[in-house]
């Protein structure tokens, strides 16, 4: 009896074992993590919204560092998810056999894998914590609507840890991820309206951006960050809800592959 | 029943890429014992071990632990299953006892049960004095003993071992050793790979020989040796030992030459030694056939290049 590696996820709670493991590991090196994940963003926003701002002035109205700041959110939340469903998870996966322990214990591979990529979901709603404490503390936003910002941006990290668990499926090393990072992520980035509006670029890209994941996020957390709502809501999550589902469940099947082969 | 076997294996096969890695399997481990599955590398053992766990899906053949079929329900066959594999995967993040907590918590385990069984396994182990250190601190053979202290944290009935002691120092295999026996003195049951015929010997009440995945012989260890090797060895080595070969051949059984050395087997050693006094191009050592010897009757001479 073969195991099946297309079988819809059988989900169990035994997912949370595997999460808090994650959390403890996270606590013990929490300080120098967060600040990592505040530094970059804190730079961007510093270099480019106030030394850009200045010879840019404003976008749609709202001065270039609010435009930023609620956009790059989005970025840091992406990235962040991605990089522990790639690199961590890939330590955990493959180098120190973590997930080979566990599966000795009754837990399954669908388990992890769930608990994965909600543990990098998590993790990036700590960077994004600490990113709009700084938006807050330099007076770039103070909207009430931010706080609804919080579990959409836990969408955004559930879609890139379920498409970086593809990748990471596939890996034989940490360089294959270069790749994720240079064709796909950093390109997504410039096409997504976080820097300058999508309909900055010509017609084709446009169309091309308005499939991109990224893209669906900045328009549903940049207004919530500036104090408005979406001008839409159902065709942006039905983008993260598409590439989120379609992510992990090809992440499941590829990993289950990769075990169980 | 009692003597139901806690885990039976029947006609198991399984096939990578063509080649035959698991050929019609059959075993039953009974409660209580120490069965060993020996064989060289590449012999199929650990896949074995791995489809005993729901890790590999078999071609062929069906296996249950206790009662329960595996792969279909191995979850409720693992609560009751310890696990050391050949390769650590022990958390280098966490102490010692935060490696035994976490993974308590794998099994569902409530923490007050957990927190009782942290330090006692700790004892077991003999790492009290460790529980705050990190697994990179700990010597092989420590860590190896904190993994067997982990496999217990759900105080299982059945521990699957894949080749524990490969890689540790005298000391630390005969304190593993120590322990193992001590596991099956409260009633555990073990099913041991290895490729150390003296760990097998010591610990294992019955063998299985596996060879390019087939079963080639069972039996208990002694068994085993009385069935297929004479009583006597007497090995010869030095410059003379291939003529020595030639010309005392007729005084024993059989006879065997790899590199330099020529091994006699015989029940009746007297002969052989009495030719050999005399001969000074030669040095001499005459011992009881052991388990080493079986196995590379059953298994051969040749290295495996898949080792």
């Amino acid at each position: 009896m073969l195991i099946p590696l297309y079988r819809a996820p059988q989900p169990s709670l035994r997912f949370w074992p595997v999460v808090r493991r994650n959390l403890l590991v996270w606590k013990k090196l929490a300080v120098p993590s967060v600040m990592g994940n505040i530094a970059e963003p804190l730079i961007t926003l510093i270099a480019f919204g106030y030394g850009l701002g200045s010879l840019i002035g404003a976008i749609g109205g709202e001065p270039y560092i609010r435009y930023l700041a609620s956009g790059s959110i989005a970025v840091s939340c992406a990235l962040a998810a991605t990089f522990e469903a790639l690199y961590s998870a890939f330590s955990r996966m493959h180098v120190q056999r973590t997930w080979d322990g566990i599966l000795n214990a009754p837990v399954a591979l669908d388990d992890i894998v769930f608990a994965e990529m909600l543990w990098a979901a998590l993790k990036s709603l700590f960077s994004v914590g600490a990113i709009l404490l700084v938006i807050f503390a330099l007076d770039i936003s103070r909207a009430p609507t931010m706080l609804l910002a919080v579990p959409l941006l836990g969408v955004v990290g559930v879609t890139f840890a379920s498409v970086a668990l593809v990748f990471n499926a596939l890996a034989k090393g940490y360089d294959f991820f270069t790749y994720y990072f240079t064709l796909v992520l950093t390109p997504m980035t410039f096409l997504s309206g976080v820097y300058f509006p999508v309909e900055q670029m010509p017609a084709w890209l446009q169309a091309v951006a308005h499939v991109l994941p990224l893209t669906a996020a900045v328009e549903l957390v940049r207004p919530l960050v500036l104090g408005q709502w979406p001008a839409q809501w159902l065709q942006p999550l039905g983008v993260l809800a598409a590439y989120a589902a379609v992510g992990y469940y090809v992440a499941l099947v590829l990993t289950r592959r990769r075990f169980f082969r | 029943m009692a003597s139901d076997p806690l885990l039976r294996i029947r006609h198991l096969s399984k096939r990578y890429a063509g080649q035959t890695v698991v050929d019609d399997l059959s075993l039953d481990l009974r409660p209580g014992e120490c069965l060993g599955v020996i064989g060289p590398n590449g012999a199929g053992k650990t896949t074995t071990l791995r489809m005993c766990l729901g890790l590999v899906g078999p071609d062929g053949g069906t296996i249950e632990a206790f009662g329960l079929p595996v792969p279909a329900r191995v979850r409720e066959a693992k609560a009751r299953i310890g696990v050391v594999t050949q390769f650590d995967s022990l958390d280098p993040d966490f102490t010692c006892a935060e490696n035994l907590r976490v993974y308590g918590r794998y099994f569902g385990l409530p923490r007050g049960v957990i927190e009782a069984r942290v330090p006692k396994l700790l004892e077991f182990a003999a790492l009290q004095a460790k529980a705050g250190a990190r697994p990179g601190e700990l010597s092989g053979g420590m860590r190896r003993r904190l993994s067997l202290g982990r496999a217990l944290i759900n105080d299982p009935d059945l521990l699957l071992l894949d080749e524990p002691t490969t890689g540790l120092d005298p000391q630390a295999r005969h304190l593993m050793w120590e322990r193992l026996k001590l596991l099956l003195q409260q009633g555990k049951s073990i099913l041991l790979t290895t490729h150390f015929m003296d760990e097998a010997e010591r610990l294992c009440d019955r063998l299985i020989v596996l060879d390019h995945g087939r079963k080639i012989a069972e039996g208990t260890p002694r068994g085993l040796i009385a069935e297929h090797l004479e009583s006597d060895v007497v090995e010869v080595y030095g410059d003379g030992a291939r003529a020595a070969a030639e010309r005392l051949r007729p005084l024993v059984a059989r006879t065997e030459v790899s590199g330099e050395t020529v091994f006699f087997y015989t029940r009746e050693p007297r002969p052989l030694l009495g030719a050999l006094t005399d001969d000074h191009s030669v040095r001499t050592l005459h011992r009881p056939a052991n388990l080493e010897d079986l196995f590379l009757k059953l298994t051969g001479r040749q290295i495996r290049d898949d080792a």
